[in-house]
């Protein structure tokens, strides 16, 4: 039941971080001075449509903008009833897109899901080529092996992946036929689920997959590699080798699985980036993710959305951490789960 | 000198162990220690080499104007998309020192593009040491010197030119003195924040340690990307593009200070239960004094080595940021902006050299991976 514990104490402290990153992604969000509404009047009534500037007004007090901004946060988070009693975040109502004139949960909607399945597929693709590679490279380690997948690995770190996705999407298209663009054919744009919606997802989600998976699985595999070096050169290796072990066997029984455990516990450091990289690529790609959504939002000051945007990639982070912490308490009973504070 | 029964032959002087160190380890255990770690820092190749190529293109910097043919910002309403032009040697069999050949630009109403034609029959040869247009050396010194540039009714564009007809190359070398200084400038302020942050922590321990422990975390555990667009995106735009420059060098710097923090706490908390550590406390040292003359010094090489390493994210960075509108801005030029051209699939069909300024970074990242691989392996010189 120790585990029970840890996974409530953990996911305790993972609400206690989201509380925190809130008020930091709200803080952020108002630095830029004025805000899309308060814009908005300036323009209207430079061009005298009193009207506008009517509506614009009643939705700055709808939305509570005309209030502090320590006050706009509580309304936010819902922790403040607003003009409509609570209604926040923690309720599920997550505010009012004004550049597009709809609610936020009305335009995030279904990219919500896509860009899960576009992060889950990334982080399978990385543990599905790390672990192979990083394994054959250390155990074949100063052979052309270890060197060409060194090298990949380097330039996989090396290229803005933004670039890599364009030229992929190119040579893809060209030689491969792969789709150019977007998650799933248009036809299926809003359509019920089906499996030739699915079957069309999968084979757009190659590119982007590969792309946002490249630098991470070229991380993660230098780490594997030199994990199960240092594994390789312990003394209870040697006794196996000279007892006569298969090399397979000996590699698989023990070293993997003591290298194993930070390969796991890296997932903490690979998701914020591969997050971040699925943003970029989306953006590039147009992939019908979260990405777009909040480059567009933050440009236009759109409040509520970019907040929530902001949040929701965030959340996805922790929560994959959170994952992989008590995954490694699962997988590794030597630790010990107080012991992972320092 | 005995004869053992089985005809080898031991020496009957006794063993000594000092004698077995070789004249030079001896030696080594003298040196000081920037000596150990240049001694095998030189052994690894590719750190040296990219260490070299850094340097060099560092050093080039102020005078990307002077090796420049065009100025940054110079168009030729002529030759939009114009593709790269070679420069040749010997024109007909004959060696008449480099040269190019003129670029006549037709409009092809089929495809709607530019086509060129090169004047094989005139070929240009290359002016050095040519006046141009006017630039500033060093971004203080007037001059109109160029290293070399095109001759009177020929261009020369050896990267190609880009949408507004803009040298490629030449870009590219200014481009450089904005994308080389950011990681530079973003890696003085994660630096900054990262020790101060990290060395109170392990320092005091307690109650702060905690504050700054879990603010490294939550800092960690959110992806940097959407971060640095909404910080870069409350950059009000009517900012002059040297403002904006450094606002988003700081703004690289201030999400990466965490790891280093992490690093440093860590290194603290053994350290300062060190001995010398505790005399100099007793002697009555400000905790300020101990930190800096005590305990940083032991391992800021280690800390160079690991800030190597996180350039390359700033560089990559801020290529991002401008590659997707919210970093620098159209008049300034980093490789960044550059690729913004080179968004869309078109141009990379059509004018593959407008993407070129990817190969710059690809190198620069690249050669700032191998140095700080190399650095940090040579660190521990007593350790081999």
């Amino acid at each position: 039941m120790e585990i029970l514990r840890y996974a409530v104490y953990r996911f305790g402290t993972m609400l206690l971080t989201l509380l925190v990153v809130s008020v930091m992604v709200f803080a952020i969000i108002n630095l830029p001075p004025g805000d899309y509404l308060s814009n908005q009047i300036a323009e209207l009534r430079a061009s005298g449509q009193s009207a506008g500037v009517a509506k614009a007004e009643f939705l700055r007090s709808e939305y509570s903008l005309d209030r502090p901004l320590y006050q706009q946060y509580l309304i936010w988070v819902g922790f403040m009833p607003g003009p409509h009693g609570f209604s926040g975040l923690i309720q599920g109502n997550y505010g009012w897109s004004f550049e597009f004139d709809q609610p936020v949960a009305d335009i995030v909607g279904d990219t919500l899901w896509l860009t899960v399945l576009v992060n889950l597929a990334a982080v399978l693709f990385v543990y599905l080529v790390a672990l192979p590679l990083g394994v054959i490279a250390a155990a074949r380690s100063r052979t052309w092996v270890d060197y060409t997948s060194a090298f990949v690995g380097y330039l996989g770190l090396a290229t803005p992946n933004f670039l890599l996705a364009l030229i992929l999407f190119y040579y893809g298209h060209k030689y491969f036929d792969l789709p150019i663009g977007g998650l799933m054919d248009p036809i299926y744009e809003g359509e019920p689920m089906s499996w030739d919606k699915v079957k069309s997802i999968l084979i757009h989600l190659i590119v982007p997959t590969f792309v946002i998976g490249t630098s991470g699985a070229a991380a993660m595999m230098q780490r594997l590699r030199a994990n199960l070096l240092d594994e390789l050169g312990k003394p209870y290796v040697e006794t196996a080798v000279a007892k006569g072990m298969a090399p397979a066997r000996m590699l698989t029984k023990y070293p993997l699985r003591m290298a194993f455990n930070p390969f796991v516990a890296d997932i903490g450091n690979l998701l914020p980036s591969m997050v971040s990289g699925s943003v970029l690529v989306s953006v590039v790609l147009g992939l019908q993710t979260i990405g777009p959504t909040l480059l567009t939002a933050l440009k236009t000051q759109d409040l509520f959305l970019s907040a929530f945007v902001l949040m929701f990639v965030a959340l996805l982070t922790l929560i994959g951490t959170m994952i992989s912490d008590v995954l490694l308490v699962l997988l590794d009973p030597r630790i010990r789960y107080e012991g992972r504070e320092t | 000198m005995t004869q053992l029964p089985d005809g080898r032959y031991v020496n009957d002087a006794p063993f000594d162990a000092q004698a077995s160190l070789q004249q030079l380890e001896r030696r080594d255990l003298d040196a000081p220690n920037w000596v150990l770690i240049w001694r095998q820092f030189k052994t690894h190749k590719l750190g040296l080499i990219s260490g070299i190529f850094l340097l060099i293109s560092y050093l080039m910097l102020p005078f990307a104007g002077f090796i420049a043919p065009y100025t940054p910002n110079e168009r030729h309403p002529d030759h939009l998309y114009s593709p790269p032009q070679s420069v040749n040697w010997f024109h007909e069999g004959t060696f008449i020192g480099p040269y190019v050949y003129p670029m006549t630009s037709e409009a092809n109403l089929e495809t709607f593009q530019w086509e060129f034609v090169p004047d094989t029959d005139n070929p240009a040869p290359l002016e050095f040491f040519c006046t141009g247009k006017k630039y500033r050396l060093a971004g203080l010194i007037p001059t109109k010197t160029h290293l070399f540039c095109a001759p009177k009714d020929a261009t020369v564009f050896l990267w190609g030119s880009d949408r507004l007809g803009r040298d490629v190359f030449s870009r590219i070398l200014y481009g450089a003195q904005l994308s080389l200084t950011v990681g530079i400038i973003g890696i003085t302020v994660s630096f900054l924040l990262g020790i101060t942050f990290g060395s109170i922590a392990g320092y005091f321990g307690g109650r702060i340690d905690w504050c700054i422990n879990r603010v490294i975390e939550i800092l960690r555990s959110l992806p940097e990307l959407p971060l640095w667009l909404a910080l870069s995106a409350a950059v009000p735009s009517n900012w002059g593009p040297v403002a904006v420059f450094f606002i988003i060098s700081v703004i690289l710097g201030i999400l990466d200070w965490p790891g280093l923090a992490r690093s440093v706490r860590a290194k603290f908390l053994s350290l300062r239960e060190e001995e010398y550590v505790r005399a100099a406390e007793m002697m009555g040292a400000s905790p300020g004094r101990v930190i800096r003359k005590h305990m940083l010094p032991n391992f800021m090489s280690h800390l160079i080595a690991s800030a190597t390493l996180s350039i390359p994210a700033m560089i990559l960075g801020e290529t991002a940021l401008s590659f997707l509108g919210l970093g620098l801005r159209a008049p300034a030029v980093s490789w960044g902006v550059m690729l913004n051209d080179a968004q869309n699939l078109a141009s990379i069909e059509i004018y593959p050299w407008t993407a070129i300024p990817m190969l710059p970074i690809i190198i620069v990242v690249l050669a700032f991976n191998f140095l700080g691989d190399g650095l940090r392996d040579s660190l521990d010189p007593y350790q081999h």
